[in-house]
């Protein structure tokens, strides 16, 4: 019988492709396989490119807004709080304490909502089909606060530079105390179909290891990087809204395997159920959305618009002035010259990980440049050093525990 | 019956006509309940998964869908027959058919009650065994034809999987046979009235649940459905089929899950009959024809499978293979040398 | 320590690379050269006071007419140890688009890389596969320099069937449009 080595192998290439039931989207994976091991792994994307970046740079602020939404569009609140807070960083704008809170809520149930998807599909993928039915009749409850809020389920444009759109209302504030007495004991439901099983933990343990230096150098954030028991998030570490008058935890993994940020992700739907409570208990009253707040024709120039100065008193014996004269309001003083570039980089911790907005400003309405760090993006990047070395069937597990949507790594 | 049939006149030619018009006409029944009993399968089985997902399953052709078989296969007729360009047409177009004719004639051997049955032979369950060996030749073979990596991956995968878990299921059944002393089927069935309970599940229960779980991994069915894992490979080994031979898979595959629900049923479960303490208990049961019975046990079979679908995730493949190999086997050995010991020395 | 002074520590430890150090909204940029970019990146990776062992985010940016140099690339880096993050923007010209490529530091700055090649034609020097990320491989034109435009005619290189399918739209068309 001939010994091994005189055989000569070839590896067998196939092409995940960017239509297929497991990839999230439109993500391409070319995988070299030897038998049922992974040689090699490429990724492919950029089929979901859309231009946004050029697209923003040809709009006002607040044009450029809805482009945002649509980055990941199953969590499109938490990116339009991402956009706003950058913009109100560079514009030097006040949010209101009523609109921070409310943000916050709003946050929180798309971390719940986006963690939802995540557990569907995931579990779906590995087999448990059941859980897909359970958590999706769960988000219909959290879509449809979304639309009493704004009148949209999925791509809601509700925070605004400045604030919110509109305030919400008491039937709001109700129906969601309702979401969060009822959601821990869903999350449990979830839990008894394939936490404490062992096909599953036989799937997910061990899977896709990455230490914690290797996935800070990586780039990583989010659970992603939290399952391999790095304790960053940017709710914490840089605060924005409201986060720094709730208490929450932050759940941190320790073995950096697909079951870590699994334990991570189901964990952090406690701790925002928490939040929101907190948040709803707090709420102050006010504006929900700042005086400030610039609206579509954003001028040129300095952001605040001086008063116009009170008119000169009337003179004794002068002729009464001209009606059109005096209402009129006398010009303007000439304005200080815009400065040439200022730049701000806001990171926000949405639920995928940490969602950056570089803007570069000129002194015209719209952002010379407006650059969006993806933490898809980035977790695509680690595809082949996970994946490589192991079998076919880990590569599923391993696009699931990245949790990446293709619209925001293509953007 | 013979008089009956006088009219062909008497004589050898006319008795083997005879025989031979009643085995036809016995094929036909058996042919067509069976495939009603497998359309209307696939509509429990979404009814039954439905319901574990809480939400209905097909409610709209028909009252409460049960119009959906029919629909469905009405739709798959009228499909267009794709072949892949590079595919092997002869390998191609044979592999349903094989599928389907080694499932379909175990159904030859299986005794459906005390009267009705289609072949009485000594050997029953080693027939059993050898059609469904023959049943792994359909999946390398469509594998193979189709010309694509993916259905290749899938067969491979399949046929491997097949052939580790044959090996368990033959050597749970080789303890029942220890148990009745024969491989007829009919003599299974009544060695097992031996026992108050009636049935071999008590003393065999460790070559049930081997059974149970080969029995899953045989018809391709979650856990062990990694070949038709739709997230990872698509549709598998059967990727590439549209249209009848689609459809001729699908009956495969569900006829194959109704013949293993009977062998369990025949060889562990008493097959029609009922055990002798119930029916000491409630005599008017006795008169309740053994189809009902048997009918009623492999439905609880059938339940059992769609209930682990809808619950288990799948399994990876090298632990599917381990499973298999390193504990279903030395399991069953270990059961047959115990139950060959037993019947030694009592 | 702040990030002013770790700017004020770069300066001093490379007077001559530093040009300009700008702070906004607390937030520190530093420009810099792009000619010993690997040893300030490695000065700021390694040095155990400043561990910035992060690199958020790595972009290109397009100043046609606005500054002499005409491409730069900034670095966000961050530092999860001491919490401490400054933006580092090294100045890349038009005529020499090369630059040293930072991924034997940070892994992640690879498809980052990757995608500003893509989108301003910078070159990476040292960068293990430089190809087109988010644009079709044969693409030809930097997507995001401020002379490509937003919308294009492209006259002939339009898709055949494009004016056709509008002609046939038009025809058909069912209702008034207001």
């Amino acid at each position: 019988m001939a010994a091994t080595k005189d055989l000569k192998t070839k590896t067998l290439s196939i092409n995940m492709g960017p239509q297929h039931p497991a990839t999230h989207g439109v993500l391409r994976l070319v995988l070299e396989l030897d038998g049922e091991t992974v040689v090699k792994c490429k990724p492919y994307v950029g089929y979901l490119h859309r231009g946004t970046e050029k697209l923003g740079e040809n709009r006002t602020y607040p044009m450029a807004l809805p482009l945002s939404d649509r980055l990941d569009y199953v969590s499109s609140m938490a990116n339009n709080i991402g956009f706003c807070v950058a913009v109100e960083k560079l514009l030097g704008i006040e949010v209101p304490e009523r609109a921070k809170y409310i943000r916050t809520i709003m946050a929180e149930l798309t971390r719940i909502a986006n963690h939802i998807v995540w557990i569907a599909t995931h579990a779906l993928d590995i087999g448990a089909m059941t859980v897909f039915l359970y958590s999706m009749r769960d988000r219909e409850w959290i879509l449809e606060l979304f639309e009493m809020a704004c009148g949209a389920r999925l791509t809601v444009t509700y925070p605004r530079i400045g604030g919110v759109r509109a305030d919400v209302d008491q039937e709001f504030l109700d129906h969601c105390y309702k979401f969060t007495e009822a959601f821990p004991k869903l999350v449990e439901q979830y839990e008894t179909l394939i936490d404490q099983n062992r096909i599953w933990l036989q799937r997910t343990k061990g899977i896709g290891v990455l230490s914690a230096e290797e996935a800070i150098n990586w780039g990583l954030t989010g659970p992603t990087l939290r399952g391999s028991g790095v304790p960053y998030d940017v709710r914490k570490f840089a605060p924005y809204d409201a986060y720094d008058k709730v208490q929450f935890e932050v759940p941190v993994g320790k073995a950096g395997d697909v079951y870590d940020r699994y334990r991570c992700r189901m964990e952090e739907f406690r701790q925002s159920n928490s939040i929101i409570r907190q948040c709803l208990e707090k709420l102050p009253g006010g504006l929900v959305l700042s005086p400030d707040a610039p609206g579509y024709e954003l001028a040129a120039g300095p952001r605040k618009k001086p008063a116009p100065p009170a008119p000169p008193p009337k003179a004794e014996g002068a002729p009464a002035p001209d009606a059109a004269q005096a209402a009129a309001p006398p010009p303007p003083p000439p304005e200080p010259p815009a400065p040439a570039f200022e730049e701000v980089y806001v990171a926000t911790e949405v639920p995928k990980g940490e969602l950056g907005f570089y803007f570069i400003s000129d002194g015209t309405g719209k952002p010379y440049r407006m650059r969006i760090r993806s933490p898809s993006y980035v977790h695509a990047s680690v595809l082949p050093r996970m994946c490589e070395g192991s079998l076919v069937a880990d590569v599923i597990a391993n696009i699931g525990s990245i949790d990446i949507v293709l619209g925001e790594c293509d953007r | 019956m013979n008089e009956l049939l006088g009219v062909f006149g008497s004589g050898p030619t006319a008795t083997f006509l005879i025989e031979l018009l009643i085995i036809i006409v016995k094929i036909a029944v058996i042919i067509a309940i069976t495939m009603l009993h497998v359309a209307y399968a696939t509509y429990f089985e979404r009814k039954v998964i439905g319901h574990m997902q809480v939400r209905l399953g097909p409610m709209r052709v028909g009252p409460h869908g049960l119009l959906q078989p029919i629909a469905d296969g009405v739709k798959l007729f009228f499909k267009e027959d794709i072949i892949p360009a590079q595919a092997d047409r002869p390998v191609f177009q044979i592999a349903p058919f094989v599928a389907i004719f080694a499932t379909l004639s175990s159904l030859a051997v299986i005794p459906f009650f005390d009267l009705f049955y289609l072949a009485n032979i000594n050997i029953g369950l080693l027939y059993l065994l050898a059609m469904s060996g023959l049943a792994a030749y359909s999946l390398i073979m469509s594998g193979w034809g189709s010309n694509s990596k993916y259905s290749f991956l899938g067969g491979l995968r399949s046929t491997a999987q097949v052939i580790s878990y044959e090996i368990a299921l033959a050597f749970s059944l080789v303890s029942v046979m220890i148990m009745a002393g024969s491989m007829n089927l009919i003599e299974i069935v009544m060695a097992q009235q031996e026992y108050w309970y009636g049935m071999y599940l008590v003393p065999q229960i460790v070559a049930y649940i081997v059974f149970l779980i080969a029995m899953l991994a045989e018809t391709n069915r979650t856990p062990f459905d990694l070949p038709e894992a739709e997230s990872e490979l698509v549709a598998g080994y059967f990727t590439e089929y549209s249209g009848m031979r689609f459809a001729l898979f699908f009956l495969g595959e569900y006829v194959g899950m109704i013949v293993m629900s009977s062998i369990a049923v025949v060889c562990f479960w008493g097959g029609w009959t009922l055990p002798p303490i119930v029916v000491k208990l409630i005599p008017p049961l006795a008169a309740v024809p053994g189809i009902i019975w048997f009918i009623l046990k492999v439905y609880i079979h059938i339940f059992f499978f769609y209930w682990i679908r809808a619950t288990v995730p799948r399994y990876r493949y090298d632990k599917l293979m381990a499973l298999g190999w390193k504990i279903l086997i030395p399991v069953a050995l270990a059961n047959v040398i115990a139950t060959a010991l037993v019947k030694f020395i009592f | 320590m702040e990030p002013m002074e770790i700017a004020e520590q770069i300066k001093g430890k490379f007077p001559s690379e530093v040009k300009e150090i700008v702070e906004f909204q607390g937030q520190v940029s530093v420009l810099i050269k792009k000619d010993k970019l690997l040893e300030i990146m490695n000065f700021l990776h390694k040095t155990p006071e400043l561990y910035f062992d992060f690199l958020v985010d790595l972009c290109g940016v397009d100043y046609l007419g606005k500054k002499e140099t005409r491409f730069e690339v900034v670095y966000h880096l961050l530092s999860i140890k001491y919490n401490k993050a400054i933006r580092i923007k090294a100045e890349v010209s038009e005529d020499d688009c090369v630059i040293d490529s930072v991924v034997g530091i940070w892994l992640g700055a690879n498809w980052h890389e990757r995608e500003c090649y893509d989108m301003f034609g910078i070159k990476f020097n040292g960068h293990p596969d430089l190809r087109r990320i988010l644009m079709p491989e044969d693409w030809e034109g930097y997507p995001l320099r401020k002379d490509y435009p937003l919308k294009s005619d492209l006259g002939d290189k339009e898709w055949k069937g494009f004016k056709e399918v509008i002609a046939i739209g038009k025809k058909n068309l069912a209702y008034e449009v207001r």
